[in-house]
């Protein structure tokens, strides 16, 4: 799950990580009361979205003034911001933060992150704060500097001397960054953090450490033990059917096409994808029914594919294993009658009980093209949009 | 022959739920030697016609166990797998769906120098055919023969076996080691396993986008093995930054790419089919020995 930049600030000042004073604003005027109250002259003013690159789409504005920050509060609430990380119809401005100004000397780059290859945490740092590290490690590997540390033992002190000294910090600065790194790690482990991001780093002309922007996002799976964390979850930010999909527990990712696609697990349901795309057609959505789909989550998952308008045809890719096929075609047959699904349907049905969940489909009055293999549920499915447009 | 479990498995059951029960009694029916049950509270009873025991350690000692099946919920999860480990056994399989990652990083670490073999989280289990089931696979699918078959993925493990199985090919040992970050067993594990067993004589791998484990395999191929290997890899048309089902299963910064993944595979010798539908067609090209 992923929260907002100030969210993330108030956790990290929760562990002891210097962030500047802020205050969020959903109007202009709050803005203005907000610069007042930091009453340090220069503030910033950062749109509130769940996408980086903010700042050169035009989200992140500097004001002199609390007249000036309810200027340009006024600019960046309410605009779409269009940037490399969000979707292509851009993200609605609902909130601002209000960040007092820094004094900047240079600016560093801190992450830690999960290492699947190693299966360990690591620590990402460089000098070159403030770019994306994709484009860091692409363009100059030399200045990345990167620290695993076993998920058991935790960072040790003589690895943030290795980091820290590494930077180019001074030893002071290398103090600071153990008492940061230390609340980063911590943060991590008890929150349950998938990737804790601080860019930039920013060393103020005092010579302090302060983090200045922040992305932090935490694992869906331990959500149950964070209550505090959930309640961060910011559902404006979600796309609006995949949230729906997730409260009836079913997998769904919208994709442009137009073929509806109903598959149980996720490694067949982008194998689906494939094969629609190998045939020649193109996928409306991602959708993974689950181990315990029945006639009620069938219904459920039709329901959700049929919101998109561009669907032209629904292909249904079952192979049980868990999963019963009879229990399936109950749930197609009921579906289609009960929502009037007047899209051509491919069913393929596999597996667990798949010859009477078959012959349910072959009973019903539905327009139902059945097919065996993988192959043909591709073939049928594309035609079927063919025929229909 | 197989890899990991043939008819001399003696498996234990972690957490009696209704998935755990239900499953445990199609292994029984598969003839799998399914000796008792673990959960905690409960020893003493009996559940669905086996012993019920409060540890794995009591478990073990009373039934000569030397495998578990863990089905225990997410939050006691990695702590069954620890259990498992504790308790001497060789094999644990955990098909539980939803474990935190820092559960499974930090448990994973505790393993580390442990005999005891971990498969999954989040995985559909392993069958060697007409042997052993452990897991969620509908068994009755496969067929013996010389086929290792190693996935990420449950459902699409399913569609390759049966391809395999309609072309009269057999398989050695069909195997899912899971769709999580943090898993037991890796693709080169499972390489290694059936590369070492002599009756495996090809090895399907199906990989997806995601993490870097199918680079990570196809070197091995080239510099470790002489069995013929043939992939598939799902995924090649996922928009990147999006959790497609599975949490390993996503295109971050450029990398994970289904691309990438086939041009490792292709450059180690690595038969790649292009569709999913002719996973089992590539195979018999590639290993026309086999084709029958």
């Amino acid at each position: 799950m992923n929260v907002h930049e100030y969210q993330a600030k108030e956790v990290l000042r929760e562990f002891g990580i210097a962030v500047p004073e802020g205050r969020v604003a959903t109007t202009p005027a709050e803005a203005e009361d907000a610069a007042r109250a930091l009453g340090t002259g220069v503030v910033v003013v950062k749109a509130q979205v769940h996408a980086g690159g903010r700042g050169k789409a035009g989200g992140v504005k500097l004001a002199k003034s609390p007249a000036e920050a309810k200027e340009v509060a006024s600019e960046i609430l309410g605009m779409t911001l269009h940037t490399p990380q969000t979707p292509p119809e851009g993200k609605l401005v609902r909130k601002v933060y209000v960040e007092a100004g820094s004094e900047i000397a240079d600016e560093l780059y801190l992450a830690v992150v999960v290492d699947r290859a190693a299966e360990k945490l690591a620590v990402i740092a460089s000098t070159e704060g403030g770019m994306e590290i994709e484009e860091v490690a692409e363009k100059t590997p030399e200045k990345i500097v990167t620290e695993t540390v076993d998920g058991n033992i935790g960072i040790q002190a003589y690895q943030i001397r290795k980091i820290g000294f590494a930077l180019g910090l001074g030893f002071e600065q290398v103090k600071q960054l153990d008492g940061l790194l230390g609340g980063l790690f911590r943060l991590f482990n008890e929150k349950d953090a998938s990737i804790a991001e601080i860019n930039p780093l920013v060393i103020t002309k005092g010579g302090d450490l302060v983090a200045l922007d922040a992305k932090i996002n935490f694992d869906d799976n331990a959500l149950y033990r964070h209550e505090d964390i959930a309640k961060l979850r910011d559902p404006d930010e979600e796309d609006e059917r995949e949230r729906a999909a997730h409260e009836i527990d079913l997998a769904y990712v919208g994709l442009d096409g137009n073929i509806g696609c109903m598959v149980n697990g996720a490694g067949l349901a982008m194998a689906t994808l494939d094969m629609i795309q190998f045939c020649g057609g193109s996928p409306a959505n991602f959708l993974d029914a689950g181990g315990g789909a029945d006639k009620e989550k069938v219904k459920e998952a039709f329901k959700l594919i049929l919101r998109d308008e561009n669907v032209k045809a629904i292909l249904v890719n079952i192979f049980g294993g868990i999963v019963r096929c009879d229990l399936i075609a109950e749930g197609v047959v009921a579906a289609a009658e009960e929502l009037g699904v007047e899209v051509p349907l491919v069913v393929r049905l596999q597996g667990t009980k798949a010859p009477e969940g078959r012959a349910i489909l072959a009973e019903s009055d539905l327009n139902i093209t059945p097919a065996e293999t993988l192959q043909e549920a591709g073939e049928r499915a594309v035609a079927a949009v063919a025929g229909g447009a | 022959m197989s890899i990991l479990c043939d008819e001399n498995t003696r498996l234990l059951v972690q957490g009696l739920g209704r998935m755990g029960q239900f499953h445990a009694n199609l292994s029984l029916e598969y003839g799998t030697r399914v000796v008792g049950g673990v959960a905690p509270g409960k020893g003493g009873q009996e559940i669905g016609g086996l012993p019920v025991f409060d540890t794995v350690t009591q478990a073990t000692k009373a039934t000569g166990a030397n495998a578990s099946v863990i089905f225990v919920p997410p939050p006691g999860a990695a702590d069954a797998i620890l259990e498992a480990a504790d308790a001497g056994l060789d094999l644990a399989v955990c098909i539980t769906e939803g474990i935190p990652t820092l559960d499974m990083l930090r448990a994973k670490s505790a393993l580390a120098g442990c005999s005891m073999r971990l498969v999954g989280p989040n995985c559909p289990g392993v069958v060697t055919p007409e042997q052993c089931r452990i897991g969620i696979m509908p068994a009755q699918i496969t067929r013996p023969g010389p086929v290792g078959v190693v996935s990420r993925s449950g459902t699409l493990t399913y569609e390759a076996v049966d391809q395999l199985s309609r072309l009269g090919i057999g398989q050695s040992t069909c195997l899912g080691i899971g769709g999580d970050q943090i898993i037991g067993t890796t693709f080169v594990d499972a390489l290694a396993l059936f590369e070492a067993d002599p009756e495996t004589k090809a090895v399907v791998m199906i990989g997806e986008i995601g993490g870097s484990a199918e680079e990570t395999a196809a070197e091995f191929v080239q510099s470790e093995m002489k069995t013929p290997v043939v992939a598939f890899i799902a995924g090649q048309n996922a928009p990147p930054g999006k959790r497609m089902g599975h949490a390993g299963a996503i295109i971050a910064g450029g990398k994970g790419r289904a691309s990438d993944k086939i041009a490792a595979l292709e450059a180690a010798g690595v038969a790649v089919s292009p569709s999913p539908a002719t996973i089992g067609k590539t195979l018999a090209e590639h290993v026309p020995s086999l084709a029958s």
